[in-house]
């Protein structure tokens, strides 16, 4: 791959591998579930070649979802906790709107609304997988009574609609920020754009840099 | 009475416009069920097998006369046995045939996503279209009797159809026919309820104060119907529900929730676009860069503080 040579990575193809398999298998639920969500996106269901094969994959969908999706928790979870940085960049969240960048407080890695995000998906990946297993006719339509499964995919369906309204967000942050799509694709970022949205980061990478540096660059 | 042409349904599942419906002027039928007049013989189960070619596996005598244990996508009625001590001390054995109701108002179809996969007929008839079923197993959460079944072999929904293929060409259906007390009478709906009528006044003559017609209004009435003598108490035959009616969580799962819903992700990505195209993308400039460069130069022209 062909980098700048100012080029700093912020996605490792570890990361990046495990973000797409996630992307894939969430938007293909997307599309089998509203299929069955609501009359109208039925049509969705010749995606999958017919009703029969949509319903029979979409609960294995989920299940590698789900798998693909703690190995994003596990890699991101740090860099995603909560500090007093969000706070202030959340009371700033109308010059963040009008991209006015000079009145939005430096931020570290991750900002306010990309954390909203991990932690939105954090629940609502679980509560759908589970919630999907209660309703997963073919090998637990026995295990659980009527009344479960009622409730089950009532939560199921209120939880679809959040993960995908999180989700209409999260894939629009990444096209209205230019080149956060370059960073999940090739793994960099440009010191430019660390310095206009992830401030803090940079510094942090910069304090870092000289820290860790080799002897030999210092001789 | 329903036809082949199909057109003349009342209600299509997962369906937004007006089915179908120009051929139903017709009467609106019904299986009146006099609880009363039943031996327990099975007649009426061995004719829906034999009329609509169904065999279930057969299973193990499980210390009752129910047989098989319970209705599945190859028993679509069941004669129910139950035991019951009266305040007089006197057991009764209260039999009944278990089966789709064919509600007015079917909670099946309601909860159905597959377009077209359970009609209703303009003769009250609810049937599953079995080639358009994807084996989700809504139906099952949506029936507030416990009457659909998914077949393991297929994936596919199955209940009594009230035998709607003969009931289509003017005959009655197959465990009627069968049926040696006549405890199991068919026609207009409105027949029915005066054949119930008559039966009730006799029992409540003969002592069953209690004696009544099972029509709950809770689904909007069903086009099969019991005569009872403890209709103050259905669920003594087996647990008929007392008041059967579509459970409010499938009532909010269908709900307003769903256009809603769609309508706020329409609207999501429509104001995501509207942000685009008036806010504008998040560009990095030029100053950014030389910025951003800078924080890197001086970093690594600085002397670590710690060294000693
Ligand atoms: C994580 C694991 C998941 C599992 C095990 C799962 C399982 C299921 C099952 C079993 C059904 C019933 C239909 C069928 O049998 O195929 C269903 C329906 C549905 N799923 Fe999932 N699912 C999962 C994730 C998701 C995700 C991530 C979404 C979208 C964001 C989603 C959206 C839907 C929707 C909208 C429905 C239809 C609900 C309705 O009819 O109201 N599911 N799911
Ligand atoms: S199992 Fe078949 S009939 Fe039942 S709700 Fe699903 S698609 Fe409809
Ligand atoms: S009894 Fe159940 S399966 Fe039969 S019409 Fe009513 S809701 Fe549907």
């Amino acid at each position: 791959m062909t980098r700048p040579n100012n080029a700093i990575t912020r996605y490792t193809a570890a990361n990046r591998v495990n973000h797409w398999i996630t992307a894939l298998c969430f938007v293909l639920l997307t599309l089998s579930g509203l299929a069955m969500f609501h009359p109208m996106l039925f049509f969705l269901s010749g995606l999958f070649g017919g009703g029969q094969w949509m319903r029979a994959a979409h609960p294995w969908i989920g299940i590698v979802l789900m798998a693909s999706y703690l190995g994003l928790i596990i890699q991101f979870w740090r860099e995603n906790l909560v500090n007093r940085d969000d706070v202030a960049w959340m009371k700033s969240i109308r010059y963040v709107a009008v991209n006015d960048e000079e009145h939005v407080p430096p931020v570290g890695r991750n900002n306010a609304g990309q954390k909203m995000v991990f932690w939105s998906m954090t629940l609502l990946v679980p509560a759908l997988f589970f919630s999907g297993l209660l309703i997963w006719e073919v090998y637990f339509g026995a295990a659980t009574s009527i009344p479960v499964q009622r409730v089950a995919v009532l939560v199921h369906s209120l939880a679809a609609i959040a993960a995908i309204l999180v989700w209409v967000v999260h894939v629009y942050a990444a096209i209205w920020i230019r080149h956060s799509v370059r960073a999940m694709t090739q793994g960099y970022v440009t010191p430019g754009w660390a310095w206009r949205h992830h401030r803090k980061w940079l510094w942090e990478l910069a304090s870092e840099q000289h820290d860790k540096a080799p002897p030999r660059k210092h001789p | 009475m329903s036809d082949l042409q199909s057109q003349d349904y009342v209600r299509r599942s997962a369906s937004t416009l007006t089915p179908p419906s120009v051929r139903s002027h017709e009467d609106e039928v019904a299986k009146l069920i006099d609880v009363s007049r039943c031996i327990g013989c099975k007649a009426c189960q061995s004719a829906c097998m034999e009329w609509n070619d169904l065999r279930p596996e057969v299973g193990h005598f499980e210390g009752s006369y129910e047989n098989p244990a319970d209705l599945g996508p190859s028993v679509w009625t069941l004669m129910k046995f139950a035991e019951h001590e009266n305040e007089q001390g006197n057991l009764e054995w209260l039999i009944r045939k278990d089966g789709c109701m064919h509600c007015e108002d079917p909670g099946c179809l309601k909860a159905c996503p597959a377009p077209g996969a359970i009609v209703q007929y303009a003769n009250g008839i609810v049937d599953f279209i079995s080639d358009k079923c994807i084996g989700c197993g809504y139906c099952v959460k949506g029936c507030p009797f416990n009457i659909p079944r998914i077949s393991k072999q297929d994936h596919k929904s199955y209940k009594c159809t009230l035998c709607s293929d003969r009931v289509s060409v003017g005959l009655e259906p197959a465990c009627v026919k069968a049926c040696p007390t006549g405890a199991i009478m068919f026609g207009s709906k409105t027949d029915m309820k005066h054949q119930a009528a008559e039966r009730i006044e006799d029992l409540k003559s003969r002592g069953f104060d209690q004696a009544g017609l099972y029509d709950p209004p809770e689904v909007g009435g069903t086009h099969v119907m019991y005569v009872l003598h403890h209709a103050d108490k259905p669920s003594l035959y087996s647990g008929l529900p007392d008041k059967p009616r579509i459970s409010p969580v499938v009532g909010a799962w269908k709900g307003f929730i769903k256009p809603l819903a769609v309508a706020g992700i329409a609207l999501a990505a429509v104001g995501a676009f509207f942000h685009w195209i008036t806010a504008g993308p998040n560009e990095v400039t030029e100053e950014d860069e030389a910025e951003g460069e800078r924080v890197l130069r001086e970093a690594d022209a600085h002397e670590p503080e710690k060294s000693p």
